[in-house]
């Protein structure tokens, strides 16, 4: 057990070592940062300046081993367009894009688990078949379309819903919080809505799907036979066999939540990482942009790590197959 | 009885002045934050905004143009190169500290060290003497009769409070972010109450301010927007009361629901389209040998093959001044009788091309922005076709600004066969255009000159107009050197695009500038 972690973490290194060398040598095709930074009326010689203060005429092999130095010791450089520390920028929007990502989740959660075992066990129903159709909607609509959906119902014509913004946070030593009061959590409706729609619709269908799959088999029948009631067998044991591919797409979609969360963010003006990460592409930001995609792949290689521990835990054939081996 | 006469008099004057003092929170937005606080780094549209209601200079420029004292209550020139300024008395910064001529000095100092972005401000300044604390002279080195334009962005900076902190030197985004990035000590309207990047700053009024305000706001709030659409519908809401760029399909809309008016203007940005006028060769026609760039008759062709009008009446909405000078009106050295266009005439336009010996046309890429300038790209895509009908297969290559300013710009040696590029001088004076787009020949001319067009006629014009005082003879001079830029063809001006501001019914009256700023010294609420 303790090999097969330690052999993760290790692919893990490698591979933010070779994420960060592929998006570092992108850079060298975004674009110039310099103009942005220092105006159109700067002389060559001011030009000049800026680019030997920032390093960008170094060659490539020395830009990245700079980086690479300093990014090990937790130093990410400073944003060029904000002229604050790269960690101090991403640190000051992780709770914005987590808080968000923590609700959506528990919203897709909350609806969509229920949603796919109802329409799993009243698979013919009238019901089944309108939350169908409509869960179709929620996976072929944009995600910048049903934000601006929302923002024109909720917003515009009936005034209920901020449209823009986190509004009034509350500083919980240091993290700044939409959760702890109804003003602050009013302007975390309607983003989270919009981010949720298309991990609920899917889970919906994959919980769907998993639960036909198992109320066809042996072991189902076989409890029924015995005289469990319904909610034993539906929830007791179909539902719980059902969570397996439920948590590793789930694992892996609250990954690419935190990460992509950008258009969600680019229409409701969400302060958070995605916001950010789409500004520094737009102005040339390179050190935010290496800090940004070196923290997704952490977080990726986290999650996948998590979800494969977690399988370990709930699955008892695998942990058998390990110890296997001796005889 | 005195005193009975006394207190009575105080609670009357209190009862008048609580009823007065209802809160007037100004909300207003537009696509990207400020970029730091520093007045000397971040030469950019909102950020410069943002500065002058915080700081400011000696001269203060208002909404029409016009220059009027500020931190310098009167100035004259005593000869060629000295202009004395009396400095204003009893004005204190933010913080309390007095206003001298120290201040002054060190701000000069400092706008002109090597990490500062705003540099080119004080360019023609030698040196500042002070003579008393409230007296200077300005020496320049050559006669300068520019230096007023330039000197409403000089913004002055508190000596004691650099020096307190410690933040004298500038920082170019690399290894600190400095105290004047993060905070504000000016002598402006406004104070500093918060900055959070990329979510609100709010200001609220400088009671010390040696001016009588024509606002009437307790606090102003700045909240960027990016997502078009969005910022329309907070606009709508209600959440916020003014807000610009409107995008030009939602100017209908705004002006038909009740509660929002858009309010149009003049900018004074001039869209015009470039040429690769140096290169022997086209980089689009290699082995050829030839650059059909380089006879005028070409160049003409282009000009009369674009119908203008119908951009205007349909790329740009009717919101956008067709113009056939480098300049827009309001800048100082614009000749509206020569505001004239060659004609649209594309049997014309052929005739030439044939002319040239290029009856058959020729292939050309067409480099352009698509998210710098109002509808920048959808021009460029109307201009397309315009070509094809004389014989020109222009290949559109619309990029975003970061890559599009970097092709056509110095780093790439001008790397660009066929352009668009947007201009506002600076300084608000035709110097400026005809340094950095219609010359090249000295040190730091022609950074924005991507075709590299020259006339001899032309240099020479441009260095004399630098350094001529006298108003008649400089404007003459800027006639000619005009003209002959557009008998040459050297680029051809399309338009001034229009602003668009979008107004909540909370805004009593806001004066809109041409350069795009919302100067909260003119916004009262209702």
């Amino acid at each position: 057990m303790l090999a097969y972690i330690v052999r993760r973490l290790l692919h893990s290194i490698l591979v933010l070592i070779a994420v960060g060398f592929i998006a570092f040598s992108l850079f060298t095709y975004v674009g110039d940062p310099i103009n942005n930074m220092v105006g159109v009326e700067a002389t060559e010689a001011e030009r000049e300046w800026a680019r030997k203060a920032l390093g960008i005429d170094d060659p490539f092999p020395v830009q990245f081993a700079r980086f690479a130095w300093h990014a090990v010791q937790g130093d990410f450089g400073q944003s060029f367009r904000l002229s604050i520390p790269v960690e101090t920028a991403i640190g000051d929007r992780l709770p914005a894009t987590l808080e968000l990502v923590f609700v959506a989740a528990v919203m897709a959660l909350a609806i969509g688990v229920p949603l796919g075992v109802y329409t799993g066990l009243h698979r013919d129903g009238a019901i089944s078949r309108i939350l169908l159709t409509a869960s179709l909607v929620g996976i072929s609509l944009p995600t910048f379309l049903i934000g601006i959906i929302l923002i024109l119902v909720f917003s515009v014509w009936l005034g209920w819903l901020p449209s823009f913004g986190r509004g009034a946070t509350v500083d919980l030593w240091g993290w700044e919080s939409n959760l702890v009061t109804w003003e602050g959590f009013k302007s975390i409706i309607l983003p989270s809505i919009t981010l949720c729609l298309f991990q609920l619709t899917l889970l919906m269908r994959l919980v769907r799907a998993e639960m036909l799959e198992v109320l066809r088999t042996d072991y189902i029948k076989f409890a029924r036979a015995r005289g469990l009631t319904n909610r034993a067998v539906n929830f007791g044991h179909a539902l719980k066999n059902t969570l397996v591919p439920v948590i590793t797409i789930t694992g892996l979609q609250i990954g690419s939540l935190i990460a992509f969360a950008i258009i969600t963010e680019t229409v409701f003006q969400w302060p958070g990482m995605g916001l950010l990460f789409l500004q520094a592409i737009q102005f040339v930001d390179i050190p935010v942009m290496a800090a940004y995609l070196c923290l997704v792949a952490f977080i990726f290689v986290v999650i996948n790590l998590m979800v494969d521990l977690l399988y370990y835990a709930i699955d008892p054939r695998l942990r058998l197959e390990g110890t296997g081996h001796a005889h | 009885m005195n005193k009975k006469i006394f207190t009575v008099t105080l609670m009357v004057l209190a009862f008048v002045v609580g009823v007065a003092a209802e809160a007037k929170t100004f909300r207003y937005s537009t696509s990207g934050d400020i970029l730091g606080l520093d007045p000397y780094t971040n030469n950019e549209g909102p950020t410069n905004t943002m500065k002058h209601n915080l700081y400011e200079g000696l001269i203060h420029r208002s909404y029409d143009l016009s220059l009027h004292p500020a931190l310098a209550t009167d100035w004259k020139q005593t000869d060629d190169l000295t202009w004395r300024f009396n400095l204003r008395k009893g004005v204190k910064f933010h913080n309390g500290n007095d206003f001298t001529a120290d201040d002054v000095l060190i701000s000069f100092k400092r706008i002109q060290e090597p990490a500062s972005n705003m540099t080119f401000v004080v360019k023609s300044i030698d040196k500042i003497v002070k003579l008393d604390d409230h007296t200077i002279d300005i020496i320049t080195k050559d006669p300068d009769p520019t230096l007023l334009l330039n000197l409403p962005n000089f913004w002055i900076m508190d000596k004691e409070w650099l020096e307190a902190n410690n933040a004298y030197t500038i920082q170019e985004g690399a290894t600190v972010s400095t105290f004047a990035n993060l905070n504000v000590n000016g002598t402006g309207p406004f104070m500093l109450e918060e900055w959070v990047a990329d979510t609100r700053t709010v200001l609220v009024p400088n009671p010390n301010w040696w001016n009588t305000p024509q606002h009437n706001l307790t606090k102003a709030i700045f909240q960027p927007i990016g997502n078009n659409a969005t910022r329309v519908a907070a606009l709508l809401s209600g959440e916020i009361d003014l807000m610009y760029p409107v995008p030009l399909q939602d100017i209908s809309r705004l002006e038909s629901t009740p509660g929002v008016t858009p309010l149009q203007g003049p900018e004074l940005r001039t869209i015009f389209l470039g040429f690769d006028q140096h290169r022997d060769e086209l980089m689009d026609m290699p082995g050829s040998g030839k650059n059909p760039f380089k006879d005028v008759r070409v160049r003409k062709a282009f000009y009369q093959a674009i119908d203008i009008e119908a951009i205007h009446r349909v790329v740009m909405r009717k919101a956008s001044k067709p113009t056939g000078l480098m300049i827009a009106e309001g800048i100082n050295g614009f000749q509206p009788d020569m505001n004239t266009r060659f004609p649209y005439d594309p049997a014309a336009a052929r005739k030439l091309l044939a002319d040239a010996g290029y009856a058959q046309g020729f292939s050309v890429t067409f480099d352009c922005p698509n998210d710098r300038y109002v509808n920048d790209e959808a021009i460029c895509l109307a201009v397309v076709p315009m070509l094809k009908r004389i014989g020109i297969d222009a290949k559109l290559n619309a990029q975003t600004k970061s890559l599009h300013f970097q092709k056509i710009g110095r780093t790439e040696k001008w790397n660009t066969s066929f352009y668009m590029l947007g201009w506002t001088p600076g300084s608000f004076d035709a110097h400026n255009p005809l340094l950095q787009l219609m010359t090249l020949d000295g040190e730091g001319q022609g950074t924005w000159n991507a075709g590299r067009y020259t006339n001899p006629r032309v240099e020479e014009l441009t260095d004399l107009i630098g350094g001529e005082t006298d108003v008649d003879k400089r404007n003459s001079m800027i006639r000619e050197a005009f003209k002959i830029h557009q008998d040459d063809v050297g680029h051809i001006p399309l338009h001034q695009q229009a602003l668009a501001w979008g107004i909540g019914d909370k805004v009593k009256e806001v004066k809109q500038r041409p350069n795009n700023d919302v100067d909260l010294r003119y916004v009262i609420m209702k």
